[in-house]
């Protein structure tokens, strides 16, 4: 826990990170010179990369491309050796804990679906469910009308409403990771970091879920990381290329494939 | 409102609370109420004892909350049992007053023996009730707060975090050894006399002490019931299945853990503090690694994260403890880890998991 955060409360007495964002440039996520090593190797060299408001973005890359480890260090799991990561102008990144990261209005779904599998599919939208996460407020907390109404339109939105009593674990791998989408969407974050949203689905599910992230754009800025090339050319406005940590082009989808580099690394195979 | 939520579909409690009302009222009527000579009548050893297992149910409670529903295997919570213990014994100590063998006002024997001329500050304010009531739950708080602190904010975990639990119990047991630590050393506190002016040895004073037992098992028990039905609660068990998902979406685990635990510290406090006046002595062994590995298989036995099992275990445990050692003393210890073995091969999820398996069937 850093300067930048306490220095800002005494700047902004009372408001909460989410209210400190700062937006004003369209520029939702800046990611600037970042590297990370691992006992010598550099999983990401030197990284810079920009979400703005409300895009659509992929993200793809060969296998060891840095492209979990980018996730991590937005998400604070892990600390880059250098660079910066702003979430809008004012909030560094860096300085955060995961906790606070996702208070501020940035959502994970890892890339195996992690649902709390003892939990229904109720409960595990209701524990997502933005709001003041503290103790005390936690055992008091009860769910009002309009909360109800937020995890029941949530619930149509992912296409769970008929498992909502279920336990989470006795879901299809499908249905869980819809639920981990669920779940972001009831953080209601600006920012949706989406690893790997259709490995192991059928083709069926992979539409819907096409169909789902769609959806999501606009209103949320989101960044999909997708191995399924299909999936990523039905999906993607902009795509950006990593190779071996660092991005190797960026465009939409029809200039990154016709760039020699890229077929050379990635798409030639 | 809360109390509702709190045993709505908890039919095992509602049965245990049942059973616990009955057997705080009859027990007492057929110690108090029935002549000796009368087949109903309950000796007043085994209200003690009944009194004696019932503070250890509350303990095991207090252990099922951490384990069960936060996954913390905790294996120094008769630490925290001890200290509530030492506190109410402090209390007894200084109601002694000038009958203890030296006859010194003020100093407990063990001080005189020393040559110790006055009472260490920390002995200060124990000859108020209110005030040694108060540090019976304080103390084990405080130290369940900043142990927990300092671990769960390392993010220490699983079997780490229980070995620096052991090590947390054992080192209190080294400590409270010493005389200089002045707590009696070896032979702790004991020769009480009297608890709020009533006799110690009196068979009322054994039979209230038994309802209060009960009594404070009850609440304690409706207390976890309403964590564990809270959003809390569920988000502890989210903990207990996935930490750093539940992180990921916003809860600070170190602060729900340290809550949590200094909670589950405090029962035990509670629990040691109506232990002592009931077996009437508290020494350095309650803090004996053993003791809290021994909780922990009670726990287990009855059935983790039901907390009504955990009554079920303690009690049983407790009640094959004294048959057995009765029988077959120096085979107690390997009847206990028998036990612990056969329960995790075949009743995984402990007697409640048989019960509920029973109903289903």
């Amino acid at each position: 826990m850093g300067g930048q955060v306490e220095r800002w409360q005494y700047l902004n007495p009372g408001k909460t990170l989410a209210e400190t964002l700062d937006i004003s440039h369209k520029t939702l996520l800046y990611v600037e010179g970042v590297t990370v090593s691992f006992d010598g190797f550099r999983a990401l060299n030197d990284l810079s990369f920009y979400v703005d408001l409300g895009e659509l973005r992929c993200v793809i890359g060969p296998n060891g491309a840095g492209k979990t480890t980018m996730m991590d260090v937005i998400t604070g799991k892990t600390r880059p050796d250098s660079g910066y990561c702003f979430f809008g102008q004012q909030i560094n990144l860096l300085e955060l804990d995961e906790p606070r990261i996702a208070q501020a209005g940035i959502g994970r779904k890892f890339q195996k679906p992690t649902v709390f599998e003892q939990h229904s599919v109720f409960e595990n939208l209701e524990l997502a469910m933005a709001g003041d996460k503290r103790v005390w407020l936690t055992l008091l907390a009860r769910l009002s009308g309009e909360q109800r109404d937020r995890i029941d339109e949530v619930l149509g939105i992912i296409g769970l409403r008929e498992q909502v009593g279920r336990p989470a674990g006795a879901l299809s791998h499908g249905q869980k990771q819809w639920l981990e989408i669920g779940m972001l969407l009831m953080q209601d974050p600006l920012l949706l970091l989406v690893d790997e949203p259709v490995a192991g689905m059928t083709h069926q599910e992979m539409e819907r879920t096409a169909e789902l992230l769609l959806s999501l754009e606009g209103k949320h800025s989101v960044v999909v990381v997708e191995h399924d090339m299909d999936f990523v050319r039905s999906i993607a406005k902009r795509v950006t290329v990593l190779h071996q940590g660092s991005v190797l082009a960026e465009g939409s989808m029809d200039e990154v494939q016709n760039d020699p580099r890229v077929v050379e690394v990635y798409l030639g195979e | 409102m809360g109390l509702v939520r709190a045993l709505r579909g908890d039919t095992g409690g509602q049965v245990m609370l049942a059973v616990l009302l009955v057997v705080a009222v009859v027990v007492p009527m057929l110690n108090l109420g029935v002549p000796e000579s009368s087949p109903w009548h309950v000796s007043t050893y085994t209200v003690t004892l009944l009194g004696k297992y019932l503070t250890y149910a509350l303990l095991a409670v207090a252990v099922d909350l951490v384990w069960g529903y936060l996954g913390i295997l905790s294996l120094g919570h008769g630490a925290f049992f001890a200290l509530g213990g030492y506190a109410m014994g402090m209390y007894m100590m200084r109601q002694i007053g000038d009958r203890g063998v030296y006859g010194d006002p003020v100093l407990p024997d063990f001080m005189v023996f020393l040559n110790w001329k006055e009472l260490p500050w920390f002995w200060q304010g124990f000859d108020l009730f209110w005030f040694a009531a108060l540090m019976a739950i304080l103390v084990p708080g405080v130290l369940a707060f900043v142990f927990g602190y300092l671990a769960f904010r390392s993010r220490v975990t699983g079997v780490y975090l229980s070995i620096i639990t052991q090590a947390l119990t054992f080192a209190l047991m080294l400590a409270f050894f010493r005389n200089e630590m002045g707590f009696g050393g070896n032979n702790g506190l004991t020769d009480f006399k009297d608890l709020l002016g009533f006799d110690l040895q009196a068979q009322s004073t054994r039979a209230g002490l038994f309802v209060a037992s009960a009594l404070a098992l009850a609440l304690g028990y409706l207390a976890c019931r309403y964590i564990v039905t809270s959003r809390l609660g569920r988000v502890a068990v989210a903990i207990r299945d996935a930490e750093s998902r539940t992180r990921f979406i916003g809860y600070r685990v170190d602060r729900v853990k340290v809550a949590i635990f200094t909670f589950s510290a405090m029962l035990a406090g509670v629990a040691g503090a109506l232990y002592v006046p009931q077996v009437g002595i508290i020494n350095p062994g309650e803090f004996s690694p053993l003791n809290s590995i021994e909780l922990v298989i009670w726990v287990a036995v009855g059935g983790r994260a039901t907390l009504y099992g955990a009554v079920v275990g303690a009690l049983l445990v407790n009640y094959g403890k004294s048959s057995f050692t009765g029988i077959f003393p120096e085979a107690w210890l390997f009847a206990l880890g028998g036990l612990f073995v056969l329960v995790t091969l075949f009743l995984p999820r402990g007697i409640a998991g048989l019960l509920a398996w029973r109903r289903a069937v």
